[in-house]
């Protein structure tokens, strides 16, 4: 049996790669890509009379699997369908870090999920409020009510749209500037930005349309995604790439950050570097962008 | 006597001068006596040494029982020739006690194995061994031991006499009337005729079997008609969808594009990668994924490949059609990209097997090598490989050019996964060593990278570049975690086969295998 340490609720996900949790062949080491975090499907990937088989072999992996360091979220079936509290047994149970709650459309569905897990923990002997909790919104009222989703546990760690479904709600289809759906995204955003939590964008599912989806990726960065959801390893390099900071901007994050530790040691709250004015404010951000480069092997110092 | 690899070599084998594995280059700067052919004079002008059947060939050449056989694997799965010489030698003239010396055997030559069972055929001396043959060779069924030799460990052999060919035969897919062969042109090319080159220069005969007579000369001619006896023309020489597959696609499996990733950024950190570089890669998944990865790292650092030596296929066509590599040269031909492109694409030449890989010559192709990547069937946790008996012990693979090219080469990068199934590739010993870990360097596989602790240089270079890797007893633990230790082989004592390093010293044998009780 394979212990996992406690999940960490605010990690490096840059990458999240769904795979189908009835496939020993893909589940088996998962981790050898490097991805941050494998997504084990319960849900779409797994035909209807298929679910409990696919419960059997998920339960196996996580318990006999070493991931190491790779975060590992299972995919729960949703709250309209007679799977998901067996789902939710199953997970905690085999100590996955957490669960991916599919359609979320409300702060009642992350309860009724916590309230599961809670007691599937208290079941199994699990120490209550290990098991982390994040949903992905798949219709309009989904987006509408993002900020009460997000804000509704202290197990969430983030939230992600789901680009298939809400496509189908909304009537369109995949663009290449991604306006179809530039407004939920933006909106997801702002909403995980005020609870706290992370932000994950959809799958991008044509894998011969390279340019396309490094397009993307681009804008998720840009519009400050945390991370994104993948259906191949071979996506995952290109994302880490895309989300790694550029060289001056660790550089100048080190320079900040050991500057307001030597600032804090005298006492002084307002100093400048390079002839920039620096203050406390400044420091989260430049610490993430430090712990960002050490995950890209772009810092080796021992400020984070 | 334990040899170099610690292997058990039995003093029985231990005759006529033969030595035990002794370590690399342990041959250099000794001196040889090349063995000549007997052959006879054609001073009578002849207009055609054509001659209506196999039969009346082997006639024509004197062929009787006790004799050796040479043959060629050009033409790979699809070859009918081998079985049809047999055929003709074994079951029309009633031949028996015969040597068959073929640079590589497989299911195609299945039908020889029964010739095995009945006696008829007593010795193997070949590089590749498959198939039913192998099946029956390691029964025990082979009246001696079968004799295993690399590609360029083969052409030693035959230049020292110690394996004196009677009867070459030259499957060609074009020749005219008098022998010139060439391996395009016909309905079943192959491409390059590298291996049979030597074969014709020091047997006594030479047959060429063809399915295709072309005008006189057949120019530029691989096997030349000057040691050409007898020409026969037979209806097929082989089923072309099995001599050279449609071009070989690049794998986009990711396991094995990120295991040809991380082969191209470990090349790229040695001081061998630069401008006018040389490279030879096999043509499994991640081993020609590796070009794909490669062509991104010259093009970041500006540089090209001088030249790549093979088995040749597709995509290094493609790159020497791009001008990234200056020359290619082969032995063979793996696809048909490659087959019409030998001798037609300026700077694709073909080469004989002991230019390729000959470590008793004055300098093979393979020595000037800076980067070979090949694959494994097992590497154990002193860089031994195995590429020749599966994990049942049953003898189903290959030397080839593998021990050549590993030592010959500045830097050998052996590519596999870590378990294949329920068996782990990378083990505390491999059932056979057929490369000796004294000439692999480093080793790539979808758990991490280890490097043969006998090259720190290029440690220092994976350490600079920040290419992590670990100890490969480190693999081999992961390895066994995963799918278990396995149990040891059952052997019994007779040997099956003598498994001879490319120098001509006894790397290892292969014994007969217990039949598993369950």
């Amino acid at each position: 049996m394979i212990p996992r340490p406690r999940p960490e609720r605010f990690r490096l996900r840059r990458s999240m790669m769904f795979m189908n949790a009835q496939k020993p062949g893909l589940i088996k080491d998962a981790y050898i890509y490097g991805v941050d975090s494998i997504m084990l499907d319960l849900e779409d990937a797994v035909a209807e009379n298929q679910k409990d088989a696919a419960r059997f072999s998920l339960y196996h992996a996580l318990k006999t699997i070493d991931y190491g360091d790779t975060e590992v979220i299972v995919r729960i079936n949703g709250l309209d369908t007679p799977h998901w509290q067996e789902d939710i047994r199953v997970c905690v149970a085999g100590g996955a870090d957490g669960i991916r709650i599919a359609k979320c459309e409300s702060a009642q569905d992350v309860l009724t999920v916590e309230k599961a897990v809670e007691e599937a923990e208290k079941e199994f002997g699990v120490e209550v409020g290990r098991t982390l909790l994040m949903a992905a919104l798949e219709s309009p009222k989904g987006i509408l009510n993002a900020y009460e989703i997000c804000a509704a546990s202290p197990r969430m760690f983030g939230v992600a749209i789901s680009g298939g479904d809400f496509r189908k709600c909304m009537q369109t289809k995949p663009t290449v500037s991604g306006v179809d759906m530039l407004v939920a995204r933006g909106q997801m955003l702002i909403a995980a930005r005020a609870a706290g939590v992370q932000c994950f964008d959809t799958v991008f599912t044509d894998l011969d349309d390279t340019e396309g989806f490094l397009a993307e990726v681009r804008q998720n960065k840009e519009m400050g995604f945390d991370g994104k959801s993948l259906i191949n390893p071979k996506q995952i390099r290109p994302v880490h790439e895309i989300f790694a900071p550029t060289e001056k901007e660790v550089a100048q994050a080190e320079a900040w950050v050991s500057a307001f530790r030597e600032a804090q040691a005298k006492g002084i709250g307002v100093f400048t570097v390079n002839g920039k004015m620096v203050d406390v404010a400044f420091i989260p951000g430049a610490e993430r962008t430090l712990k960002l480069a050490k995950a890209c092997g772009m810092y080796e110092g021992d400020l984070v | 006597m334990k040899n170099a690899v610690g292997r058990d070599i039995p003093e029985s084998l231990l005759t006529n001068g033969r030595e035990v594995y002794q370590g690399k280059n342990y041959m250099d700067g000794k001196y040889m006596q090349k063995a000549a052919p007997k052959t006879r004079r054609y001073e009578k002008p002849q207009e055609s040494k054509i001659v209506d059947s196999i039969v009346d060939a082997l006639k024509a050449v004197g062929a009787r029982s006790g004799m050796t056989f040479s043959f060629h694997h050009h033409l790979r799965n699809g070859d009918f020739v081998v079985n049809m010489v047999m055929q003709a030698a074994i079951e029309e003239l009633g031949l028996d006690e015969i040597t068959i010396a073929a640079t590589s055997l497989g299911e195609a030559h299945d039908p020889v194995a029964q010739y095995i069972e009945d006696g008829k055929v007593v010795a193997i001396q070949t590089s590749g061994i498959r198939g039913k043959i192998g099946e029956v060779v390691s029964a025990g069924k082979l009246k001696t031991p079968a004799i295993i030799r690399s590609h360029g460990g083969r052409p030693r052999a035959i230049e020292a006499g110690e394996v004196h060919i009677d009867i070459a035969v030259v499957a060609a897919p074009t020749s005219d009337c008098v022998g010139n062969c060439r391996g395009i042109g016909g309905k079943s090319n192959c491409g390059s005729l590298g291996y049979a080159m030597t074969d014709a220069k020091y047997a006594d005969h030479v047959i060429v079997v063809t399915d295709c007579l072309v005008d006189f000369p057949n120019m530029p001619a691989s096997v030349e008609a000057i040691d050409v006896d007898a020409v026969v023309v037979v209806d097929s020489i082989g089923n072309p969808k099995k001599i050279a597959s449609a071009a070989a696609r690049i794998s986009q499996n990711p396991r094995d594009l990120m295991m040809a990733e991380n082969v191209a950024k470990v090349i790229a950190s040695t001081p061998y990668f630069k401008d006018g570089f040389s490279f030879q890669t096999g043509v499994g998944g991640p081993s020609l994924a590796a070009n794909l990865f490669l062509e991104q790292e010259m093009n970041k650092r500006g540089i090209k490949m001088g030249w790549a030596i093979g088995g040749i296929c597709g995509p290094m066509v493609e790159m020497l059609k791009k001008g990234l590599v200056g020359k290619v040269i082969d032995v063979q031909d793996f696809d048909l990209d490659a087959v019409n492109s030998i001798n037609q694409t300026p700077g694709h030449y073909e080469m004989s097997a002991s230019q390729y890989a000959n470590p008793a010559n004055k300098g093979a192709f393979v020595n000037k090598l800076d980067f070979v990547v090949l694959a494994a069937l097992e590497i154990d946790t002193g860089f031994n490989v195995n590429v020749l008996t599966g994990s049942d012990g049953v003898l189903r693979g290959a030397p080839g050019g593998h021990p050549d090219t590993a030592a010959g080469s500045k830097c050998c990068i052996i590519v596999t996964p870590l378990v294949r199934g329920r068996m782990a590739t990378v083990c505390k010993n491999v059932v056979t060593v057929t490369t000796p870990g004294d000439c692999v360097d480093v080793l790539v596989t979808d758990y991490g990278i280890a490097v043969n602790p006998l090259r720190p240089d290029l440690i220092q270079c994976l350490d600079e570049a920040g290419i992590p890797h670990v100890t490969i007893e480190s693999l081999q633990e992961k390895a066994y975690s995963l799918v278990g230790t396995p149990d040891d082989l059952e052997w019994e004592d007779k040997v099956v086969a003598v498994l001879e390093a490319r120098d001509g010293t006894i790397l290892d044998v292969v014994r007969k295998i217990k039949p598993v009780k369950l």
